[in-house]
């Protein structure tokens, strides 16, 4: 679908060059949400604009549908846009047009006829939820009415990609969220392959099926973001994972933790089905242990339910050990958290 | 009680010039100074149809002719202006001059009001796959055209000062009157009243400018 091979993107500026790319390889298959996250500058614009080759890149190759869009000429680079749609973080509508004929532009460029034109328009407005904003001017719109314009511009010309290079960063949390579910609605009802760029994790969690993180340039790590939720390797998206999931014991619960001999204090992960089942109750009623409940984070993830508890475990050795057992049996994640490991928190 | 040697007849002709010469020059003008203007702005570096040569030659140019006070053009390009309507005295012959005048002034004006467009929708027109004319006609000159008026506006008004020595050449118009009459008569009336109509023309102008930029815009 799309494919990014080995691309690197140096920019020249009165001999001072900046290498805002350096090898990426990214690959975004058919139906996915695929969100890139990282800090301002770390070159997710850039590689975002590489896709629908607003930029091109200075080495590697792009892809979009198996053609390496380097091979096109500038005539069949128009075409192979009009497959593709963008929505930008500041809207970038005519002013001096109104909704409708904002929405009409791309159709206009494509030299449909009129009624066409109005009929798909008026339908793509609907869709939008902005079915009675035809005839204002954008600056008459909220914020979140100005991205849904953008949004139905981007879909005008039936594309089968769409990218979103910070399409809600500019609005509330709750605009953000209503913009959000109407990329996924889009994704579900047409089939459209989305690429979104954000600098926050929420927007990933809401509704990204895969993640890339960047940094300074380079992906610093890929994969489903159920995987990169669950385990994130590198401190930058651990950093980036502990804005959506509390994931440390609080201050006060550390200092009251007593590393007593015969006790270990245990990291569990419970992800899916066993997240609903009374795992930690069966496991009480079955072997003499006590538990104390240090931490417990539930956090849902690509209609995953993810589960983080830190538990202490006391109790004859042999009892503990089948204890733990019974919970690796259940499918439940367990690591022994050291005793010089002062730090109880995931990563 | 004052008393003056213009008629006012003499006085209505003088306004007829004025405005023949104005709307005549600004009407050719900017045929020639809006396609300036728009190719200075797709022809500069990161723009639609970027090249650097046209670049290098159009911009020169225009500071060049720009460096020029008009009374001096005026006077310079008489032999041109002679080979163009056959006649290097009276109305149609300062409206040669003028045209020069207010053309590469009229480009330097669009330029800016082209290059004010928000980028970001130069940036949507090329994701959407607009061609080059596509980018100007359905995008750049759109969101201009508030500040294209309001720049039309300021050259206009440059022009009525440029007429005013259009009389060097026996122009005519409101200005060569106050000159004629006015000041080398010690002719006060005339020398009010054409006060009081440069005034009332250029804010006329200007107003009728700022209204309809203001219509158009919307936002
Ligand atoms: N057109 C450009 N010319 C020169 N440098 C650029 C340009 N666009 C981006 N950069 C630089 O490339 C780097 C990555 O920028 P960008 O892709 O916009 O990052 P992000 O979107 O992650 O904030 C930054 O250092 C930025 O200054
Ligand atoms: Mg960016």
């Amino acid at each position: 679908m799309i494919e990014l091979k080995d691309v690197y993107k140096t920019y020249t500026r009165k001999g001072i060059s900046n290498d805002a790319l350096k090898g990426i390889n990214v690959k975004v298959e058919k139906g996915d949400i695929f969100g890139v996250i990282g800090y301002s500058g770390a070159g997710k614009s850039t590689l975002i604009r590489l896709v629908n080759y607003l930029e091109k890149p200075t080495k590697g190759q792009v892809f979009v549908d198996g053609h390496d869009l380097g091979k096109y000429s500038d005539k069949e680079l128009r075409a192979a846009k009009k497959n593709i749609g963008m929505i930008f973080q500041h809207f970038n509508l005519l002013e001096s047009k109104k909704v409708f004929d904002n929405v009409a532009i791309p159709l206009i460029l494509l030299k449909k006829n009129k009624d066409e034109i109005r009929k798909r328009v008026l339908e793509l407005l609907e869709f939008v939820g902005l079915g009675d904003k035809a005839g204002s001017y954008p600056s008459e719109l909220s914020g979140g009415q100005k991205q849904r314009v953008g949004i139905a511009r981007a879909l005008a010309s039936n594309p089968s990609i769409l990218l979103c290079d910070e399409a809600t960063s500019a609005l509330d949390p709750q605009t953000t969220r209503s913009i959000l579910q109407l990329l996924k609605k889009i994704n579900a009802e047409y089939n459209i392959t989305v690429m979104i760029i954000t600098h926050e994790m929420s927007v990933i969690q809401e509704i990204c099926n895969k993640v890339a993180v960047m940094e300074e340039g380079r992906i610093i790590e890929q994969g489903s973001v159920l995987e990169v939720f669950g385990h994130p390797q590198h401190p930058t998206t651990q950093n980036f994972v502990k804005t959506v999931i509390q994931n440390s014991i609080t201050n006060s619960m550390q200092k009251s933790i007593k590393r007593e001999p015969g006790s270990g204090i245990y990291k569990l992960e419970f992800v899916g089905q066993c997240a609903s089942e009374p795992i930690l109750y069966k496991m009480i009623r079955s072997y003499d242990v006590q538990v104390n409940i240090l931490f417990a984070n539930m956090t849902e993830i690509e209609e995953t339910t993810l589960g983080k508890v830190i538990i202490q475990l006391k109790g004859d050795t042999a009892e503990v050990n089948k204890a733990l057992s019974f919970l690796k049996n259940s499918g439940v994640g367990v690591e022994e958290v050291e005793k010089h490991d002062v730090n109880y928190s995931y990563n | 009680m004052m008393s003056t040697t213009v008629t006012t007849d003499q006085f209505m002709q003088a306004i007829m010039d004025t405005l023949y010469m104005v709307g005549m020059s600004l009407f050719v003008g900017s045929l020639i100074g809006i396609p300036i203007g728009i190719l200075l702005v797709v022809t500069r570096p990161g723009g639609v149809l970027e090249s650097k040569m046209l670049y290098a030659i159009i911009n020169p140019v225009i500071n060049i002719v720009r460096s020029l006070p008009f009374i001096i053009l005026l006077v310079a390009i008489i032999p041109f202006t002679r080979l163009i309507v056959q006649t290097s005295i009276g109305t149609s012959a300062a409206i040669v001059p003028l045209i020069i005048y207010i053309a590469p002034y009229i480009g330097r004006l669009v330029e800016n009001s082209l290059l004010e467009v928000n980028p970001g929708i130069l940036e949507a027109a090329e994701a959407m796959g607009a061609t080059p004319f596509q980018v100007i006609w359905y995008f750049l000159l759109p969101e201009a055209v508030g500040s294209l008026i309001l720049s039309l506006t300021t050259a206009t008004i440059g022009l009525i000062g440029a007429t005013a020595m259009a009389g060097t050449v026996g122009g005519g118009g409101v200005g060569d009157l106050a000159i004629v009459y006015g000041y080398q008569r010690f002719d006060t009336v005339v020398v009010i009243a054409t006060v009081v109509v440069l005034i009332i023309f250029v804010q006329g102008i200007q107003s009728f400018g700022n209204i309809l930029a203001r219509k158009i815009r919307r936002y």
